[in-house]
């Protein structure tokens, strides 16, 4: 566990945390923001470089800009009245902090039967390219399948009802 | 922690948005498992976690697509995003 591993978990739940719980919606989306380019360094710091560019391309490229473009169509910057928890945060507080207390004790113990030192993997975007059309040639194919389905479906929800159904 | 930080977050909010927001840190506390153990576990020459990994970040871009589509839908229909006022299925 190098120092660079513990500044970047550290700016990667700071980002977190401040996603959930700044009340300015504009506010937490940039947080989010931050915790996803935390979370490309440390794919990075784990030589998943694939996986680290990918996140930065599509979490901080596109997902960050769709949900400020949301957060803008919605007028999600006036704040509400009431406050911006809901009046059950207790319970979800006391349920987030259960199944973590599990996530935690399963990590921990599963951490001592992993093997201490070997070889730094040394994955080229050539290996990735054939892993996917070999052996992960039915997801690949099933993804495909997936995000046009998800294209044309948020523009359909997402029309105009004068336009859509009629 | 970053998952139980995510699940807190979409328990708690009000707001759509931020709760589609949390389900995404979530994802993505599962991608970084997925990376973690792909590193330090065994056979880390099969690119297993790797692939799931970058499915992974796939599948949750769509969701978010499709689900920030539907709170704006819901929004054009119901003018607000919050979720304790919407306590009907039927519109």
């Amino acid at each position: 566990m190098t120092p660079v591993f513990y500044i970047l978990a550290a700016l990667t739940l700071a980002g977190g945390l401040a996603t959930v719980m700044l009340r300015p919606l504009v506010h937490a989306a940039l947080a989010v923001t931050v915790a996803f380019g935390g979370l490309a360094l440390l794919y990075l710091s784990l030589d998943a470089q694939f996986a680290g560019f990918a996140q930065i391309l599509v979490y901080i490229g596109a997902v960050a800009i769709l949900v400020v473009f949301a957060i803008l169509l919605t007028r999600g910057s006036d704040l509400p009245r009431e406050g911006v928890f809901s009046p059950a945060w207790l319970s979800g507080l006391v349920l987030a902090a259960a199944i973590f207390s599990v996530l935690a004790w399963a990590v921990l113990r599963s951490a001592n039967s992993l093997p201490q030192q070997m070889a730094v993997p040394q994955v080229t975007v050539h290996d990735i390219g054939i892993a996917l059309v070999g052996r992960y040639v039915l997801p690949l194919e099933i993804v495909a399948l997936l995000l046009t389905a998800a294209t044309i479906g948020a523009v359909i929800v997402a029309m105009h009802e004068k336009g859509g159904a009629q | 922690m970053l998952f139980a930080i995510g699940l807190a977050g979409a328990l708690v909010r009000r707001n759509a948005i931020m709760v589609l927001i949390s389900i995404e840190l979530m994802l993505n506390a599962a991608n970084l498992n997925f990376i973690a153990f792909w590193r330090y576990g065994a056979h880390p020459e099969a690119l297993t976690g790797m692939m799931f990994a970058i499915f992974s970040i796939a599948v949750a871009a769509a969701e978010a697509a499709v689900g920030l589509g539907l709170v704006i839908a819901i929004y054009r229909h119901a003018n607000t995003t919050d979720l304790d006022e919407m306590n009907r299925m039927k519109g």
